[in-house]
This record gives C-alpha cells, structure tokens and sequence, in this order.
C-alpha cells in the first residue's frame, strides 16, 4: 500500500493483523485487475505484458460481485482494468457506472470498430464462437443451423450446459434479436424436448457426454475443444476433444454467433496509465497471438490467424449483429429460459 | 443457529475439586433460588453493539431488498419460486430424513453394540465433516458418471455397451443433491446424538431394561425421546447448511432457492430483487428456529442429570452375521461422504504430487489456517461475551439480539458477504473522508483493501454456531454458580473467568472446532471480499473448477480435507473422553 509513515503506523496500531496481510497493491509500476476471468487463463497474456513494459499485474478473482465491490469501494478502489467474458457483463459494468471511458487513437486503430464501445468504456479482446459439438462417429451432417436445433431428428441427442449460463444466454438472446421472441421461444421448446438430460456442467462435459454415447450433438464454445485437444495432462480430455467436430451452426444470414472476451478501464483507477498501458497491449499484436495460442481463442485483430488447431475447425463467419443487442436481450433470453424450463431437462 | 451438543456435555470432573464444584452446582437449581441479577450497563451496551454489528450484513441487504421496486415478481411467481420452493423444501426434507436416520442409528450402533472396528468407525464416522459439499458434489458427479466407476462396473457385469442400454439414476438430480447434502452433514446428528446417548441415555435404558423392556423398545420409547431435542439440533444445523449450499445444487443443476437469489442478481440484472428472495429464505430459516424452539421445550427436563455411577455401560457383544453385518453398514455413510471424494480427489491429486510443495498451496494454506484459525478464536471470544452478558443482564432485548445474530448463518455466503462488502466499505471511506479532513492523511480501505474483511465476514457468518455451542453448555451450568462465587467476594468478571470458563472447555472447544472447519471450507464470501493476492484453499480449488479443470484443484481440496479432518477428529475423541469419564 501507498501508506505514509504515520498511515502505516496507525494501520498496524490497531490492526496489526489487517496491515500483515495487506499487499502492496497500490506501488508505483502496478495495474491492479478485477477479472471474472481465472488468473490462469490470463496469466499468460499478462507475464508477456510484464515482460514488455516492466508493469507489474495485481489479480483478484471475483465469480460474482465484481461491479458491486468496485462500486462500494467508491473513490478508494484499487481497480484499475477490469476484465470479463461476455458482452453482457461488460455492458453491464458500463451501466452500472464502474467504467470510465478510454479515447486511445492506438487501441482504435487496432480493434476493429464492432468490438468496442465507441466511447470506449470497453474493449473486446478476444472472440469465441458458440458452435456444435458433433459426434464424430454418429453425427453425418456437416452443417447443423441454429434452427434445426429444434428439429424432431435430434429428439434425445442434444447436450448442453444451463441455459441460464452467460454463454447461452447470449446466444438465446442474439436468437431473439434475429427472429423475434416469440419464434425464439418457440425454438426453445423444441431445443428442450430434444435435450437428451438436464442441462448440467460445464461445455467439456458435453464433449464427454458425446464421446460416452449419452448425446449425438452439444453446444459449446469453441476454444474449449482446442484445450481439451491439446490436453496433455487428462488423457481422458483429449479423447473427448478428439471424439467430436467443430461445426459452425449459423443464423439464416449465414453467420455465427460469437462473444467477446473484454476488459474496462474502472471508474477511479488508481494507475490509470498503466491501466491504459494494459488495454493498448491487449489490443497489441503479440496479446493477440498469446491468446490465440495459448487459449485457443479467436484473435479480433483483423487478419490475424487463430491457432492451427482452431483453423482445423473450419472458417468461422462471425455474427454481425451489434454486440450491445445481445447485451440487452440478456433479461429477456434469462425469463424465457425460465419460463421454458429449458433447464428441467427434457422429461418436464 | 445454535449447536446443542455442548449441552450435553457433562462437566468436566477433573479431580476432586471440579468434581465437588460440579456436585453442588447440579445439586443447585438456579429456578429455585431466585436472586437478583446484577445490572450491568456498560457490558450490555457493548454486548448490544456487538449483536448489532453481527446483524448489519443482514440489514443492509434489508435495505437493498426495500429499495427494489417488486418488478420482478411476476416472473418470479409465474415462472421461479413455484419450483424453487418446492424443490428447497423437498431438499431439506430428504436431507433431514437422511441424515437423522444415519446420525441417530450410526451414534446408537457405536454406543449401544460392540462388534469389529468399533473403536475406529466411532471416530471415522465425523470425518465427512471435512470434506465441503461442493468438493462433494462433484466426487460423487465423477464418481456416478458414465465414465465413473460405478457405471463401469455396471457394464461390465451385465455387458452394456453404450448408456442407452440401461438405466442408472442420476446424480444430477434434487434427490442426489439431497444425497450428497447428507452424506457430508450427517456427523452433526451424529456427534450430538451420540453424546445424549452416551450420557444420559445409558442409565436410563439399564432402568427401563432392569423393568422388562426389550432393547428395541428401550430404544424407541425411552432413549429416542430423550435424544429427540440433540437430533432436532443437529438437524436444525444440517438445514441451515443445505438452505445456504450454493456449490452442490448448482453442480448438480438443482434450482433451489439459493439459486434464484443468484439467478435474479446476476442473469437479470436484479440485486434488488436477489435480496428480497433471501429475505424470504430468512422467514423460512425463521420458521425453522421456531420448530427446533418447540421440539426443545422440555429440554430442562432431562438435562444436567449425568449419572454419577462410575461403571461402564455395557455394550451388547454381537455374534454371528450382524458382527460383519453392522460394520458394513456403519461403514456406509463413512464411505458415501468421505470414502468417495478422497477417492476421486485422491486419484487426481496423485498425478499432480508436485503441487504438494508448491507456492500456490502453501500459501493458500497458511491463510486458510490462520483464517480460520483467527476466526474460530473471534467467534468464540464474541459467543462467551454475549452468552455472558445476557446472563448478566436477563434482558429480552439483550435475548432477541443474540437469537437474531444467528440468522446471518442460514444465508448464502455470497450474499451475505455482499451485505457485509456494503456495511465495511461505507465504515473504510467514512473512516477515509474523517482522516482526510482532520488528520491530512487517507487510510484508504482498511478493511475491505485487506484480509480482514474475510474474517469479520467468517465470524460474522459462523459466530451463531459458536453461540450455539457455548449456549448449550452454558445453559447446563446453574446460575447459582457464579452467584455463589460472587457472594464469596469475586467480581462478574473473575467468577466468570475462575469458575465459568473451566466448567465450559468442552463447549468452548466444539465451538472453536466446529467454526475452524466451517470457514476453511468457507468459499462465498471469501471470494467476495478477499483483497490483491490473497488466495485460501477454497478460492484456489474453485478457481481451478470453474474454469472447467477441477483436476487441477486436487491437491488443494485434499489438502481442506486434511486440514479439516484434523480438528474434527481430535475433537470427536475429547467428547467420547469426557462423556465416559463421568460415567
């Protein structure tokens, strides 16, 4: 901490035992992080950001809360960046007032303009695409639309995780905004007598559910199959990501439906140019290739080619539809999966 | 909630002297002899401030929860709460069936048989204590998978091929949930059944025996009454852990109450209306307090009558099958709640041994342990404060401050953490903004910028089981006992400190054990409020879970496990010590 002599005196006065534990989280060279995200899932990203700038990262992992503690922390809060999945969480910390806007003429030029807020209270650093998970040895098809999700054929062969998870509700409600709510409930119904049991776990189970036999098909997020593909650690991983294809399920514009991985520069952050520093190197060639490398995610930086296993899945066309409509359905894709019951599973 | 195996706990007669003392305070009956109270303002006023300090986090999501507009109630009642209601209730309604029927008849095969190994499951019969229900709930995920072992097994005998050969009950279900809830909670019923049976249940059942009753009718008409209010304890607390579990119903996909309140806060957007569901989990919680009230109301008719007969009881030697058969069976919930997730957790960690040794877990681990051990030592400190002073003082509102101190405990930890994050970092920027404007320095966010918020949020959440504990050992000592020091020229405070805390050490340690375990394996809310760098054994095991490798988190889980089995057991060995010392 940037305590004085006499803060710190008073702070290990009485509180001695706070002051042992509290870390130096506000020094000079420091960007300190909120992320929804793991620190291992951003570790790498960050020791290449360490090691170029000489900026030290400060992580703290939130599963949920995160906006609130940054706005009860008030004036006072170490945030600097704040990083997350989902667009709908980033908009979300918008609204909520924990961002601050970032005009910075490199980081525009670097992301491509549908990928951040135009004021720039965030920034998309990565994509992933929702897509199929399908059998390998039982699954013929080589296109599967979003739609036909619904179709009788796949009665009792669809697997999926809770529809009220960040990486459904996004795509439910980028379906509401292509074909309305009431067709989208409509599909869900459908979507939901095909499920072969309750929706449960995480997207890698499914794979597992597939190579079991327990479903012919699953929807999930596209890197996962590149980590369990290139899991050299779990043997039983791999064979789940090898017992399945990538297919690119599409809207009726022909394109994907991907979400974004971000960050936000936090309302009172303390370092801010660091922070700044940060956003610009997340943004940068070289976060871009970590990503795509290490996480197996799709790079936004125009041009620039994900990793060859994410390659071997096929080319993705990404949804053009605006980020921030997929944001604002999110309440509503959230009741209709309750009001579905999409995740009672397929007997109810 | 309160704990009331301590009630049972008889006083320790630890030589002559105690033994005396304990001999005329139970002699003495503190109805018969009214004295008058002595008043004390300063202790109650400090007392009262503390109860209020423990019932902030609550208040504020009060507040939080009047400050919303209701608009999320049609969707709620049309499309939630039916379901969420019905499947909490149906939850806690297995979970207490359950895991009184394992408590009560694992305590009764340990006390009242002998047969192979009895010695060792009466002690391996708390280990299930250690292991949290979200470790749990994934074991068992693995362990009745497809691809787990049981499934396995099944093919094998009978030559399935794929899962569409056969039918296996799922796991991922509310009944599973229920199962895997009750595999790890049951040692609550068991460890205050085990102690009432123990003490006060022997010498009664050698009367009814001695009359003609038959064991089976000895157990069911005499010693089952008696335990009746510990079980309804254990259970009351069983409950309050299965109303507040978020990590198993969520794993398993179970949409219980404590999952809407998540649900309505973060997929819609809606703390407000997140607060108001707990809130209504509140009034559930309360209903249950004034059930476990009831079932206790004629608790001091059999309390604090410890026999005095310095023999043994005799436990009835088992021939033939039933000397294998009741270890098997005893053996069971060992197995279910601890026997699986050291298995699967076992298996995992055994690939990844260097992580023993590394720098993650040891320092995870050293600040699980002094949390927890720093927590276990402030709840402790803060239940014999209030305890104390309301004997003093007898006051109803003094009462009611220390019963609702309890309730925090039944709350999801994340939301209580979330009340709690409100109250702290108001009180770290008004302290900031006073220092700022007449001292000329920032003490910028004391609490919430450190590890103290976690363990103001952990004695705030598990201070009621410390309550509770002390309580029920308390409640066992006659007033006239420190009344009788005191009119032998002691003051308040050394009557309490020379004569009261000797007499409760037993309370006191289940207390101190019981929220040790608690909060190493507290996740919630130390997720919430930790500062920069600051990771405990449940925060590394779920951030490795929750990105979808939990393998990676072994070690860590199995060191919780550990780190929660060995206090657990050591205590659970003292209790027996004690009961059958003053047998």
């Amino acid at each position: 901490m940037k305590f004085g002599n006499a803060r710190s005196a008073l702070a290990g006065g009485a509180l001695a035992i706070a002051a042992l534990f509290t870390t130096s989280a506000l020094a000079d060279g420091v960007v300190n992080i909120y992320t929804y995200r793991q620190p291992d899932l951003i570790k790498p990203v960050l020791d290449a950001f360490t090691a170029e700038t000489g900026v030290k990262t400060e992580v703290l992992f939130l599963d949920k809360g995160l906006e609130e503690r940054i706005l009860a922390e008030g004036a006072n809060s170490p945030a600097d960046v704040i990083m997350t999945v989902d667009i709908a969480r980033l908009t979300s910390a918008q609204s909520k007032g924990v961002t601050q806007p970032v005009v910075d003429e490199e980081v525009n030029k670097l992301l491509p303009a549908e990928y951040r807020d135009p004021e720039g209270n965030w920034f998309g650093v990565t994509k992933r695409a929702r897509v199929i998970y399908a059998s390998k040895d039982r699954v013929k098809d080589t296109a599967i639309t979003y739609a036909d999700l619904a179709d009788p054929k796949w009665k009792g062969k669809i697997c999926m995780r809770s529809g009220q998870h960040d990486y459904n509700l996004a795509l439910f409600s980028a379906a509401i905004a292509h074909w309305g709510s009431e067709k989208t409930e409509e599909w869900m119904k459908g979507l939901k007598a095909n499920l072969a049991k309750k929706p449960d776990g995480g997207d890698r189970p499914q794979a597992g559910a597939i190579a079991a036999g327990e479903c012919d098909i699953a929807i999930g997020n596209t890197y996962y199959v590149g980590l369990m593909r290139n899991n050299e650690k779990d043997p039983k991983e791999k064979e789940w990501g090898n017992a399945i294809n990538v297919l690119f399920p599409t809207f009726e514009n022909g394109l994907t439906h991907v979400n974004i991985s971000g960050a936000a520069l936090a309302k009172n952050a303390p370092n801010r140019d660091n922070a700044v520093k940060l956003i610009r190197f997340l943004a940068s060639h070289k976060a871009q290739q970590v990503y795509a490398e290490k996480n197996y995610e799709y790079p936004v930086e125009p041009g620039l080619e994900p990793s060859e296993t994410v390659k071997a899945f096929g080319e993705l066309k990404a949804d053009t539809l605006p980020l921030v409509d997929i944001a604002k359905g999110r309440k509503a894709a959230s009741e209709m999966v309750d009001r579905v019951g999409l995740d009672d599973g397929p007997s109810s | 909630m309160r704990r009331h195996k301590g009630r049972e706990v008889p006083l320790p007669t630890t030589g002559g002297a105690g033994s005396g003392v304990a001999d005329v305070a139970s002699a003495a009956n503190a109805r018969a002899l009214p004295v008058k109270r002595l008043r004390h303002p300063l202790i109650g006023t400090l007392a009262l401030a503390v109860g209020v300090i423990v019932i902030l986090p609550v208040l504020s999501l009060a507040f939080v929860a009047l400050s919303g507009t209701g608009e999320d109630w049609p969707h709620l009642i049309a499309n939630v709460l039916p379901g969420a209601v019905s499947t909490t209730l149906a939850l806690l309604a297995m979970v207490a069936a359950l895991t009184s029927v394992a408590g009560v008849a694992c305590a009764w095969a340990v006390v009242a048989y002998d047969f192979p190994f009895r010695r060792i499951l009466s002690w391996a019969l708390v280990l299930p204590l250690a292991v949290p229900p979200y470790l749990a709930a994934y074991a068992f995920g693995e362990f009745f998978h497809y691809q787990g072992p049981v499934q396995g097994l099944v093919r094998e005998i009978f030559g399935f091929q794929t899962i569409r050969d056969y039918w296996f009950p799922d796991i991922r279900s509310t009944w599973g949930t229920a199962f895997v809830l009750a595999s790890v909670l049951y040692p609550y019923v068991y460890l205050t059944t085990r102690i009432v049976f123990l003490m006060q249940g022997r010498n009664i059942a050698d009367v009814a025996r001695t009359l003609g009753a038959s064991p089976a009718r000895v157990f069911w008409r005499v010693l089952l009454p008696v335990a009746r209010p510990a079980i309804v304890a254990g259970v009351a607390l069983v409950l309050m852990e299965t109303i507040n579990d978020i990590g198993a119903a969520e794993y398993f996909g179970v949409r219980t109450l404590t999952v809407a309140v998540y649900t309505t806060w973060l997929n819609r957007g809606s703390l407000e209306g997140g607060a108001q569901i707990a809130l209504l989990m509140l009034v559930l919680v309360l209903l249950l307090l004034v059930a476990e009230q009831w079932a206790r109301r004629r608790q001091r008719f059999h309390s604090g009558r410890g026999t005095h007969l310095k023999v043994h009881p005799p436990r009835t030697a088992l021939k033939g099958w039933r000397r294998v058969a009741l270890p098997a069976a005893v053996s069971l919930p060992i197995l279910s709640g601890f026997g699986v997730p050291i298995t699967i957790f076992g298996q995992y960690a055994s690939r990844r041994l260097e992580q023993f040794v590394s720098p993650d877990v040891a320092s995870a681990f050293l600040n699980s342990l002094m949390t927890a051990s720093l927590t276990a030592t402030l709840t402790v400190v803060i239940a014999l404060f209030l305890l104390n002073a309301q004997r003093l003082s007898k006051g109803r509102v003094m009462a009611a401050t220390v019963r609702l101190a309890s309730v925090g405990y039944a709350l999801p930890g994340g939301i209580l953490g979330l009340g709690l994050l409100f109250v702290l970092a108001r009180f770290d920027n008004s302290l900031d903004a006073f220092a700022r404007a007449w001292l000329g320095f920032s003490t910028g966010l004391l609490l919430t910028g450190s590890a103290a918020a976690v363990i103001i949020a952990c004695t705030i959440r598990f201070v009621a089981l410390a309550e509770g504990a002390v309580r029920s050992g308390m409640e066992k000592l006659p007033g006239s006992l420190d009344e009788a020091a005191r009119s032998l020229g002691k003051t308040p405070a050394q009557s309490a400190t020379s004569v009261l805390l000797p007499l409760l050490k037993p309370a006191i340690l289940t207390a101190a054990v019981l929220v040790f375990v608690d909060t190493v394996k507290e996740l919630s809310a130390t997720i919430l409020l930790r500062p920069f760098g600051f990771s405990t054994l449940a925060t590394h095991v779920y951030e490795n879970a929750s990105r979808g490798v939990p393998e990676e988190g072994a070690v860590a889980a199995i060191v919780i496990i550990v780190t929660a089995m060995v206090p657990v057991v050591l205590l659970s060995g003292a209790l027996v010590r004690d009961a059958e010392a003053s047998l």
